[in-house]
C-alpha cells in the first residue's frame, strides 16, 4: 500500500488506529487505577473516531451507528461505571506493583509481531484501505489479554476485558467495515450486562474476600479439597 | 552533484551559524523556563556572557590528571561541531550532504560520551566515575532507541542519509504518517535523555545524589568547562535540529537560491524557538525522576520508536499485494 | 402473526426470566419454574415434530434454522432444563429453609435459570453466527450469578475465574467470527446475509481456506474455553463444584454441549472450505488430550461435584475427538453421545445434589452409606455411575462402542490410548463412588427431602437408547452425520 494514494482522511484512520495501539500499551504499563480507566476512556473515544471517519471514507452510514454506540458505551459509561466503583471501593490511591515491566512491554511488541504474521493473508487478501490495520486490531485484543494476565487486581481484568472487547469491535470496522447491525447490538448489550455484573461482582468480592487482588483468590486448587458444610 | 567553492563556503558558514546559534536556544529555554515559573529571565544573552567569563578564567586541573583529561574538552567539542557540520540546518544541497548519515551522526555522539566517561574515570574522583557509570547505563538504553526512532524515518525514505531523507519527504507532500508520530515522540524524549535535561537529569543542579552529566565534568574549570559547555549547547541543538528538519522539514532549503536560503534560515530559526518553548514548558510541568525511575522512561522511549517502526511495517507498507 | 411452535420455544424462558424478575420471591416460584420450562418443552416437542414431518426449516427472514442436528438438541435442553427444574424444586427449598439462599438470591437463581435457558436455545436456533456468539457470551452471563448464588469466597472465586476465563475465550471466538465474516463477504453479494450458516454452507467451497483455517483455530479457542477442553477447562471444575446443583446439572448437561454444538457447526463450514483436515486433527488433539488430562485427574479428587465435573471434560474430549475423526461411524456415535451423556451427567448431578445435601458436605470423604440412609439417592449414584463409565446395556456404551469401531478402521493406534483412558476414568470413578453408596453411614444422618422422578426418567432413557434407538432419532442422527461428514451412516456399515 503506498501511503500517497489514500486520501489524508484514510491517513487519519491509520495514525487513529497507531494511536489506539498505542493506549493498548499504555494500558498494559499503567499501575494506577484511575489513569487505567481514563486511558480506556480514550481508547474508546479514539475508536469512535476511527469509525466515524471510516463510515465517512466509505460511505457506510451504518458504522456511524457503530460510532455512537461505541463512544456512549467505552468512552462514556463503562469507564464512568469502573470510575464510580473504584472511588467507592476506595481503590484510588491504591498502585499495582507491576513486575517485569520492561519484560511485559516486550512481551507486547512481540505480539505485535506476531499478529502481523498471522493475518498477512487477510491483508493480501482485502481490497479495503484500512486493510492493513487488521494486525493491529488483533494486536490490541492479545495486548489485553496480556493484560488481564500480568495485573492482579480485579478492575484492571475488567479493563482488559473491556479492552479486548474494543479490539474485537475494531477487527470487526477495519476488515469488514463492522458486523451485521444485529449482531453488533447483541454485542453491545452483552457488554453493557457485563459491566453491570462487573460492579456486582467487585462488591460481592469485597465483602467477602476483603480484597480486589485476585492473588488472594486462591482457594480453589488442584491440591486443596474443597470442604465446607 | 556538482560542488563548487561556494557551496562548500555555504557548508562552514551554516556550521559556524550553528555553533554559534547554540548558546542562544539555551538561553531561550532558560528564558522561557524563567517566564512560566514567574521568574524574571535573564538577558538571551547570558550563555554567551557565560561562556565568555569561562574562558577568561585559569584552568585548574588535577595532578593526577593524564593527557587524556586535557585533551578530552578539545575532542568533544571538536566532535560535536562535526556532527553539527553534516545535519542540514538550512540547506539540503550542500557538499556536506553526502557524509550526513545517520549512523555516522550517532557514532559522533558516541565518541563524545566516550570520551567523557574516559576523562571523568581518568582524575578518579567518586562522583566521575559514578557519574560515568550512569552515563553509560542510561547509554545503553538511548542509543538503540535513537537508532530505532530515526531507522523509522530512514525506512520511509529508503536511506540513511539525512539530506535525501528531507528531500525525499517534502517531494512526498502532507502525508499523515503513524510512524512518524511515535517516532517523533521517542525522540524526544531520546533528546531530552540525552541532553541531560528534566526528567532524567536536571543541568542546574549539583545535587550529588541524583547527577549524571554534571557529575562527570566536576573536575573541569576555566576554558575546559567552557569548551564542554558549548559542546553540550550545540548537542541540544543538534537534536533540535533533528527532530525539527527530519519531521517537519518545511521550509528548508533544497537550492541554493539567496531567497530560498534565507527562508532557510527564517524557518529553522522559528521550528527551534517553538521546539525550545515546549521543552521548557516539560521541564516546567514535570519533576526530576529518582534515577532507578530512569531505564523505565528510557524503555518508554524504546517501546515508541519501536512502535513507530512496526506501525511503518504494519500499517504503511504492509503485505505486498497479489 | 399466530405465533410459531419455534417462537414459543424462544419466547416462554424469555418471558419467565422476565416475570420471575419482576415478581420476585414466592412459595411457589419453584412450581411456577417448572410450569414454565414445562411449558418450553412442550412447544420444542411441536417444533420438532413440524421438523419431523416438513424438514429442516428457515425461519423469520432466515434468522432462525432448524435441521436434524440442533433438532435434537433444542428438544433435549428443554427436557433437560424440565427435569433440573423438577429436582432444583425442593433442592432449593431446602437451602432456603437451612439458609444458604434467602428470597432476594431466589430471586436471581430463577431468573438467570431462565434466561440461561434462553440464551442456550437461541444459540442452538440461531442461523446467525454473529447471534451464536451473543447467545454463548448471554450464557455465561446468566451462569456467573448463579454459580456465585451462595456468596462464600469459594463460589465468588470461582464465578470470577469462570467470568474472565470465558469471556476471555469467548472473545477469541469472536474473533475468528469477524475472519469468517471477512472470508465470507469475499464470495456473497449480499453482505447482510454473510454470517449465515445456510447461506455459508451453500458457499462454503468457495471460501478462501487460509482465512478459514485462521478463524477456525479462534474459534476452537474460543468455543472450546465453554466446552472444557484441557487446557482451557480452569473455570469448569471450580464453577461446578462451588454453584448450586442444578446449576451443575444444566452447565455440564446443556452448557457443554451447545459449546461444543457451535464448534461443529462452524467445523463443517471449515471442512467446506479446506480440502485438508486441519480443523479434524485439531480438534482430535485437543479431544484427546482433555480425554486423557481428566482420566488422571478424577483419581485425585476430594469434591463429589468435581469429580463429577472432571468426567464431565472426560467425556467432552471423546466426544471432541470423535467429532474430529470426521468418520461417519464416529460422528453418528457422538451425537448420541451428546443426547446420552447428557441425561445421566444432569442425572447424576441430581443425586449428587441429595447426596451432598444427605451429608451435609460435599467433601468424597464424608459422604459414606448412601444406600444405607436414602437408598433411592444410593441406587441413582450407583447406576448413574454405571451409566456414565460405559458399561453395557446403556446408551452411553453404544456411543463409545461405536466410537471405538470407528477408531479401528480409521486409526488403529487410537484405540489403545483411549481404551486405556476409559479403563482409567472407570477405575477413578468407582474408588470414590464405592464407599459413598456402600459405606458405613456416619451416625445422625438423615434422609432428604428428594424427588428421584427426573433421575428415573433420564437414567430410563439413556438405557432405552442403549438398547435401541427409535426410528426418528436414528433418521436425525443420521441426516446430522450426513450434514457434518458428508457421507451416510449406512453407507459404512
Amino acid at each position: 500500500m503506498i501511503l500517497n494514494n489514500l486520501t489524508h482522511y484514510e491517513q487519519a484512520i491509520l495514525v487513529l488506529s497507531a494511536l489506539v495501539l498505542f493506549t493498548s500499551f499504555a494500558l498494559l504499563s499503567q499501575p494506577r487505577l484511575l489513569n487505567l480507566i481514563n486511558t480506556f476512556a480514550w481508547q474508546g473515544t479514539l475508536l469512535a473516531l476511527t469509525a466515524a471517519l471510516v463510515a465517512f471514507t466509505s460511505h457506510q452510514p451504518h458504522l456511524y451507528i457503530s460510532a455512537l454506540l461505541t463512544l456512549i458505551l467505552k468512552a462514556w459509561l463503562i469507564p464512568w461505571m469502573l470510575r464510580h466503583q473504584v472511588l467507592k471501593l476506595k481503590l484510588h490511591h491504591e498502585t499495582e506493583t507491576l513486575t517485569n515491566g520492561t519484560l511485559i512491554l516486550l512481551g507486547g511488541i512481540a505480539l505485535v509481531i506476531f499478529c502481523y504474521h498471522v493475518t498477512l493473508p487477510l491483508e493480501r487478501l482485502s481490497t479495503l484501505a484500512t486493510r492493513n490495520i487488521i494486525a493491529i486490531s488483533l494486536a490490541n485484543v492479545l495486548l489485553s489479554l496480556l493484560l488481564i494476565i500480568s495485573h492482579r487486581q480485579a478492575v484492571s481484568q475488567v479493563v482488559g476485558f473491556m479492552a479486548m472487547e474494543n479490539g474485537l469491535f475494531f477487527a470487526a470496522l477495519v476488515s469488514t467495515h463492522g458486523m451485521p447491525m444485529i449482531v453488533e447490538l447483541g454485542i453491545a448489550f452483552d457488554i453493557l450486562v457485563a459491566s453491570v455484573l462487573f460492579g456486582v461482582f467487585f462488591l460481592h468480592i469485597r465483602e467477602n474476600i476483603d480484597t480486589l487482588n485476585v492473588d488472594h483468590m486462591n482457594r480453589l486448587s488442584e491440591n486443596e479439597p474443597t470442604v465446607r458444610n | 552533484m556538482d560542488h563548487n567553492l561556494n557551496s562548500w563556503l555555504l557548508a562552514a558558514i551554516q556550521t559556524l551559524l550553528f555553533v554559534a546559534i547554540a548558546p542562544l536556544l539555551t538561553g531561550w529555554i532558560k528564558a522561557n523556563k524563567c517566564w512560566l515559573q514567574n521568574r524574571s529571565a535573564p538577558p538571551l544573552r547570558q550563555p554567551y556572557r557565560d561562556l565568555h567569563k569561562l574562558f577568561h578564567k585559569e584552568a585548574v586541573i588535577a595532578g593526577q590528571a593524564s593527557w587524556i583529561f586535557r585533551v578530552t574538552p578539545y575532542i568533544i567539542l571538536g566532535t560535536t561541531v562535526l556532527a553539527a557540520g553534516i545535519l542540514p540546518l538550512i540547506a539540503t544541497d550542500l557538499p556536506t550532504a553526502s557524509i550526513a548519515d545517520v549512523i555516522v551522526l550517532v557514532g559522533f555522539l558516541a565518541l563524545t560520551r566516550f570520551f567523557t566517561a574516559l576523562a571523568a574515570l581518568d582524575i578518579g574522583t567518586a562522583f566521575g566515575g559514578m557519574g560515568a557509570s550512569r552515563e553509560m547505563t542510561l547509554a545503553s538504553l538511548t542509543e538503540p532507541a535513537m537508532l530505532m526512532a530515526v531507522f523509522t524515518l530512514a525506512m520511509t525514505a529508503s536511506t540513511t542519509n539525512l539530506s535525501t531523507a528531507i528531500d525525499f519527504i517534502l517531494s512526498q507532500g502532507f502525508v499523515l504518517r503513524p510512524s512518524f508520530i511515535f517516532a517523533i515522540l521517542g525522540l524526544m524524549m531520546i533528546a531530552i535523555a540525552e541532553t541531560g535535561r528534566i526528567p532524567i537529569d536536571n543541568p542546574s543542579t549539583h545535587l550529588e545524589l541524583t547527577m549524571v552529566h554534571e557529575a562527570m565534568i566536576l573536575e573541569y574549570s576555566g576554558r575546559h568547562l567552557a569548551l564542554i559547555e558549548w559542546a553540550g549547547q550545540i548537542k541540544l541543538m543538534i537534536y533540535g535540529v533533528l527532530i525539527a528538519n527530519l519531521f517537519i522539514p518545511w521550509g528548508i532549503a533544497t537550492t541554493s537560491h539567496p531567497t530560498a536560503l534565507f527562508w532557510g534560515t527564517i524557518s529553522i530559526l522559528i521550528k527551534l524557538f517553538i521546539l525550545g518553548t515546549f521543552l521548557a514548558l516539560s521541564e516546567t510541568l514535570l519533576a526530576k525522576l529518582r534515577l532507578f525511575k530512569a531505564p523505565d522512561y528510557l524503555s518508554f522511549a524504546l517501546l515508541l520508536s519501536l512502535l513507530g517502526m512496526l506501525s511503518h511495517v504494519i500499517l504503511e507498507v504492509g503485505p505486498l499485494t497479489k | 402473526m399466530p405465533l410459531t411452535a419455534l417462537d414459543l420455544t424462544l419466547l416462554i424462558p424469555l418471558l419467565s426470566a422476565l416475570i420471575f424478575a419482576l415478581i420476585g420471591h414466592w412459595r411457589h416460584t419453584g412450581w411456577l419454574n417448572c410450569l414454565f420450562t414445562a411449558l418450553t418443552w412442550l412447544a420444542s416437542l411441536q417444533l420438532a415434530l413440524q421438523i419431523l414431518n416438513q424438514g429442516p426449516q428457515l425461519a423469520h427472514d432466515r434468522l432462525f434454522y432448524i435441521d436434524a442436528f440442533n433438532v435434537y438438541l433444542i428438544v433435549l435442553t428443554t427436557f433437560i432444563g424440565m427435569t433440573t427444574a423438577i429436582f432444583s424444586r425442593p433442592y432449593m427449598a431446602h437451602e432456603l429453609t437451612t439458609g444458604r439462599v434467602n428470597p432476594k438470591r431466589m430471586r436471581i437463581y430463577h431468573t438467570m435459570y431462565q434466561a440461561f435457558l434462553f440464551s442456550m436455545l437461541l444459540a442452538l436456533t440461531t442461523n446467525n453466527l454473529g447471534l451464536l456468539w451473543v447467545a454463548m457470551e448471554a450464557a455465561t452471563l446468566a451462569t456467573v450469578l448463579l454459580v456465585s448464588l451462595y456468596r462464600t469466597p469459594e463460589s465468588i472465586e470461582a464465578a470470577w475465574k469462570y467470568f474472565i476465563l470465558c469471556g476471555v475465550g469467548i472473545a477469541q471466538a469472536l474473533f475468528g467470527t469477524v475472519l469468517l465474516y471477512f472470508a465470507a463477504e469475499q464470495v456473497i453479494p449480499q453482505h447482510e446475509n454473510a454470517l449465515l450458516w445456510s447461506v455459508l454452507h451453500a458457499h462454503a467451497h468457495q471460501l478462501e481456506d487460509t482465512v478459514m483455517s485462521i478463524a477456525f483455530v479462534f474459534i476452537l479457542v474460543g468455543y472450546g474455553t465453554k466446552v472444557g477442553l484441557v487446557p482451557l477447562h480452569n473455570w469448569l471444575p471450580d464453577a461446578h463444584s462451588e454453584g448450586p446443583t442444578p446449576m451443575s446439572a444444566v452447565l455440564s448437561g446443556l452448557l457443554l454441549n451447545v459449546g461444543l454444538y457451535a464448534l461443529v457447526r462452524i467445523k463443517v463450514l471449515v471442512d467446506g472450505a479446506l480440502d485438508h483436515n486441519l480443523a479434524g486433527y485439531l480438534m482430535m488433539g485437543f479431544g484427546l488430550l482433555s480425554f486423557s488430562v481428566a482420566s488422571f485427574f478424577l483419581h485425585r479428587q476430594k469434591d463429589i461435584k468435581r469429580l463429577f465435573s472432571y468426567s464431565s471434560i472426560e467425556h467432552m474430549g471423546l466426544m471432541t475427538l470423535a467429532f474430529g475423526l470426521g468418520h461417519p461411524l464416529a460422528t453418528f456415535g457422538a451425537l448420541l453421545h451428546m443426547t446420552v451423556h447428557s441425561l445421566t451427567k444432569s442425572a447424576i448431578f441430581i443425586t449428587v445434589g441429595h447426596a451432598a445435601q444427605i451429608a451435609g458436605t460435599q467433601s468424597i470423604d464424608k459422604i459414606r452409606g448412601l444406600i444405607h440412609t436414602q437408598p433411592p439417592v444410593g441406587w441413582g449414584l450407583l447406576i448413574g455411575t454405571v451409566a456414565i463409565a460405559g458399561f453395557p446395556p446403556f446408551g452411553i456404551f453404544m456411543s463409545e462402542f461405536l466410537l471405538i469401531t470407528a477408531l479401528m478402521k480409521t486409526g488403529p493406534w487410537l484405540t489403545l490410548p483411549l481404551l486405556l483412558g476409559l479403563g482409567i476414568a472407570f477405575a477413578g470413578l468407582f474408588k470414590h463412588v464405592q464407599p459413598m453408596v456402600y459405606g458405613e453411614a456416619p451416625p445422625g444422618q438423615h434422609p432428604v427431602p428428594a424427588n428421584m422422578l427426573p433421575v428415573l426418567v433420564q437414567l430410563g432413557l439413556v438405557l432405552w437408547l442403549g438398547l435401541s434407538i427409535p426410528l426418528f432419532l436414528n433418521n436425525w442422527f443420521d441426516e446430522a452425520t450426513l450434514l457434518i461428514t458428508g457421507t451416510s451412516v449406512w453407507s459404512v456399515l
